[in-house]
């Protein structure tokens, strides 16, 4: 076993028993990156020279045993946190050459933490896509299947856990942007409550919605991390000072009478038959766990898909509008005047899917537009969350798959927007809810794709998500692969 | 035709706080362009806003000295438009849901009192400013104004006329700076004036349509804006035109009101609810609480020194106007227990002085005692009025006290009769042609000798003294 092949706990032991030092470490992730990078492209920027000094540090600290819960650990950022000093640029053309003079208070965490930044990860331009393919640095590929992308919009950093170029990584969430990778790249992944996990720094895609969560290899890293991240940030007002409990306990604890809901509205025409397959099998790994699945409703759930794609764009396109020339970023050389550097800017500097949902929202929140639109939007949103809250009343979280459909090809999607937006139809509803949802692998197609179930709870109930997930990878037993690049 | 005018005022005022709306920034005026910033308010990307509770007690005060009723829950919403001040394409204000409504103001116009509603207080963030180089087709971008916190008090249109716009202003003007939330200066932007108007028919119910006035940086500017733009529509009206809803910019110099393009003001602002920000919650306790904060306010004040100075309305509006004027004349009738005699010399000279050299009461060189102390030597009859002109001049210059002056100068009054008596019997011998004059009907003649009387004694004679001895020693 190659070091960069392990976990964060598995790394953790060895470091505290000695056996290896975090440039160790290190190293091996690097030298797994020199093989698999050019290949899978899941980096914007790498960040070689700055963690193998931080590695340095980290093994002076180990040696004077002060061993924090993620010293020496190489983790990825999805270049969509602010990162002081280090360019950041969300995928963009616009934010090409910005460099933030802060941190992200998630990235403040994880440096506090001990752990070593390996690199700012691909993404779809500021967040918008379901495959990476919008960023303005080129597609990332499916680390399973090159051919094939590795959703979106994190999909740099799903692909770099997946690709073993980092031990953990974190990426943002809007609607389904952290578990929709995670399932096709085979690796867990979460969204947790809004306001669970500090926004600042979190360059805004839609403010309501947007949420950081982790991109681990298993669920037990997925607890360590969200120990790290966890947490109020008096620098957000939205942000919740509900306690923090240890993540970690959760994982390992059985499950038994515990009430799973499968949402009927879930089980829809259009789903992989493989990928119900995989689902039917977890269903019956559940139950025979001691867990217990009825059947819900979530009445709304068919309005999901429109209640985003009216809220997410009407707040983008006023989160975008800071995007002008003005102050940072790329302002367009060769105009007449303010009108003509606005233009210029902006269409040069924002890709088509971005243009796309500026107008979508500029258009829903217009004079004469916003009360059929954005405020009924608003409404049917609060009725969402109300079947979430009724849900709930009757299990204690809901299973779901992941996406309908494995990793599809490159381009396949591209000049078909709608479709595009319909591989996020199962993740969306939670970032309308404000819920937390885990996505887990739950096993592979004939053809060798990873499948991934999700399942939601309740408000800051993280650790039921991290209970039921550990006890689903303990007893479905999923044959352990490695993607063959 | 008889037209009647319709008014209504958007004001905003700069909150006196120490930092920024959102953001720990300093709020102060002035300093090299762009020093007081920071990512949030210089809107980079993934900054958040943090609300700095002070401006909504602020808010909330302003709220409750206009009779507001301050709404259980507002929201902060995002106006949106591009403009290089703006850094976030945004503003951070409230729409639909803001901090107050429902209030009102009384206005006191010869004793008459009128009733002016406020429509609504909310809160907002302001914008930066713009440099333009003359000789460079290039603009400069201070941000340091950016997101310094600002209420917009929008009031009825409920006023008749450009004086009665003015007199609104003042009072509001008046009231916010009485509770400290706001310093005032309209030079520098800290209170700014909008003014929407319109022409009507008299009798007429609808409104007429409304030009709205805007770019006028002091009170006199509001009122000659008002009464440019009012005759402009009377005469466009008369002659056949009608009046267009438009902005228009004052122009000082030209004193007149000119069109902005009609492009530039059709924006839509596409406001809704700021979802970085959170509703604020006011509830009765926070709301008592900020209640017990208020000070007297300017009209109780005025009333109150009405009725317990037994001074004329006019005195005590002047007095009240500014609240460290008030607290100066109170101290003044608290140490003479004179309070008449104290306001016309607070009135009088001690304001002329002032305003000669444009300085307000908290730089005045005269303390309340010096001229309390110098408002009983009078009463005493230890100085005469007139000495006591030279007197303040000379306390106003030097800072001395009266006492001090009286003494150094040896202006003390001549109160004793036998030395009166000799002086007032060497004037009548010297002038037997006017003694005899007077004696025969010429009473006019009676102001000649207590004329020579007070120049004999260099004006240090008791006036009322030389008045009585004369009218005994002449009859
Ligand atoms: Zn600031």
């Amino acid at each position: 076993m190659e070091l960069h092949q392990l976990t964060i706990h598995e790394l953790q032991e060895k470091i505290k028993s000695g056996d290896v030092s975090a440039t160790q470490i290190t190293q091996s992730v690097f030298s797994r990156i020199d093989t698999v990078e050019e290949r899978v492209h899941a980096y914007i920027r790498l960040l070689k020279e700055e963690a193998m000094a931080a590695a340095a540090k980290a093994d002076e600290s180990i040696k004077k045993g002060d061993i924090k819960p993620l010293t020496g650990i190489p983790i990825a950022l999805k270049d969509i946190v602010c990162t002081k000093g280090i360019t950041t640029t969300c995928g963009s053309h616009i934010l090409h050459n910005f460099v933030p003079p802060y941190n992200a208070t998630a990235v403040e965490k994880l440096r506090a933490a001990g752990a070593v930044f390996v690199g700012k990860t691909n993404m779809d331009e500021f967040a918008m896509g379901s495959s990476t393919e919008t960023s303005y640095f080129g597609p990332t590929r499916n680390p399973w299947d090159l051919e094939r992308i590795p959703g979106g919009s994190s999909g740099g950093s799903a692909a770099a856990v997946a690709a073993e170029e980092c031990i953990a990584s974190i990426g943002s969430d809007t609607g389904g942007s952290i578990r929709q990778p995670a399932a096709l790249c085979g690796i867990v992944g979460m969204k947790p409550t809004y306001g669970r996990v500090s926004r600042f720094g979190l360059i805004a895609f839609a403010s309501s919605l947007d949420q950081i969560g982790p991109f681990t290899k298993d669920v037990e890293d997925c607890a360590i991390m969200m120990n790290v991240l966890a947490g109020y940030d008096p620098k957000e007002s939205t942000s919740v000072s509900a306690e923090v409990p240890d993540y970690r306990q959760f994982a390992g604890r059985d499950i038994k009478g515990w009430k799973i809901g499968i949402p009927k509205e879930y089980f829809i025409e259009g789903i992989d038959t493989e990928v119900n397959a995989a689902i039917k099998k977890a269903i019956a790994v559940i139950e025979q766990s001691g867990g217990q699945c009825v059947e819900i409703s979530l009445p709304h759930t068919q309005y999901c898909l429109a209640v985003y794609y009216i809220i997410a764009p009407a707040e983008a396109c006023s989160n975008l509008a800071r995007y002008d020339g003005v102050r940072y970023g790329l302002r367009a050389t060769d105009v007449r005047d303010l009108l003509d550097m606005y233009k210029k800017t902006r269409m040069q500097g924002f890709g088509a899917e971005v243009k796309r949902r500026i107008m979508i929202g500029t258009y829903a929140l217009s004079a004469g537009y916003y009360d059929a639109y954005y405020k009924k939007a608003s409404q049917v949103r609060a009725l969402i969350k109300r079947d979430f809250e009724e849900a709930f009343k009757n299990c204690d979280v809901i299973l779901t798959p992941t996406t309908p459909t494995p990793a599809f090809k490159i381009g396949e999607k591209t000049d078909d927007p709608l479709q595009m937006y319909l591989s996020d139809i199962f993740t969306i509803s939670t970032n309308l809810a404000g819920i937390p949802g885990i996505s887990v692998p739950c096993g592979f197609t004939s053809g060798g794709l990873p499948i991934g179930m999700q399942f939601l709870a309740s408000h800051f109930e993280e650790g039921k998500l991290i209970q039921i997930a550990s006890a689903y990878e303990k007893n479905a037993k999923i044959e352990k692969r490695r993607p063959k690049l | 035709m008889e037209f009647e005018t319709v008014i209504g005022l958007e004001v905003h005022a700069q909150m006196l706080t120490d930092t920024k709306i959102f953001c720990g920034c300093s709020t102060k005026f002035g300093g090299a362009p762009n020093s007081h910033t920071c990512p949030v308010c210089l809107g980079m990307p993934g900054v958040l806003p943090v609300l700095n509770k002070k401006v909504v007690e602020f808010a909330m005060k302003m709220a409750l000295a206009t009779n507001c009723e301050i709404n259980k829950s507002c929201e902060f919403a995002r106006k949106n438009y591009f403009y290089p001040d703006l850094p976030k394409g945004y503003q951070i204000s409230q729409y639909a849901y803001p901090l107050a409504e429902h209030g009102h103001i009384l206005l006191d116009v010869n004793g008459e009192q009128t009733k002016i509603g406020i429509t609504r207080i909310h809160m907002e963030e302001d914008a930066g400013k713009l440099m333009h180089d003359e000789h460079n087709p290039s603009s400069y971008v201070d941000l340091n104004r950016t997101g310094v916190p600002l209420i917009e008090i929008v009031s009825e249109p409920d006023m008749r006329s450009s004086e009665e716009a003015a007199d609104y202003l003042k009072r509001l003007h008046e009231i916010l700076v009485y509770l400290e939330i706001c310093d005032g200066n309209m030079e520098e932007g800290s209170f700014r004036c909008d003014a929407n108007v319109s022409i009507r028919p008299k009798g007429q119910k609808e409104f007429g349509t409304r030009a709205e006035l805007k770019n006028m940086n002091s009170f006199r500017n509001v009122q000659r804006a008002l009464e440019y733009e009012i005759k402009r529509q009377q005469y466009l009206v008369e002659n056949g035109g009608t009046v267009i809803q438009e902005t228009r910019l004052w122009d000082d110099a030209q004193g007149a009101t000119n069109s902005m393009r009609s492009k530039e003001e059709a924006h839509d602002y596409r406001y809704f609810p700021d979802p970085d920000l959170v509703p604020i919650l006011v509830d009765e306790t926070w709301v008592e609480k900020i209640r017990k904060e208020l000070p007297e306010l300017p009209l109780t004040k005025r009333e109150r020194f009405i009725k317990d100075y037994q001074i004329p309305a006019y005195d005590a509006g002047v007095l009240t106007a500014d609240k460290a004027l008030a607290n100066y004349y109170e101290e003044v009738v608290k140490l003479c227990a004179k309070p008449k005699a104290a306001s016309n010399w607070v009135m009088g000279d001690v304001l002329k002085f002032l305003n000669e050299e444009k300085r307000d009461i908290r730089q005045c060189p005269i303390t309340a005692k010096s001229l309390a102390d110098m408002i009983r030597l009078i009463e005493e009859g230890t100085i005469s009025g007139k000495m006591a002109k030279e007197i303040v001049e000379d306390m106003y210059k030097t800072g001395k006290s009266p006492q001090t002056i009286i003494e150094e100068k040896g202006l003390v009054q001549i109160t004793d009769e036998g030395e009166l008596i000799k002086t007032i019997t060497s004037i009548i011998e010297a002038n037997p042609g006017q003694l005899a004059d007077y004696r025969g009907g010429k009473e006019k003649l009676f102001g000649f000798f207590v004329g020579q009387a007070m120049k004999a004694t260099k004006g240090k004679a008791n006036p009322q003294l030389v008045n009585e001895l004369l009218k005994k020693m002449l009859a």
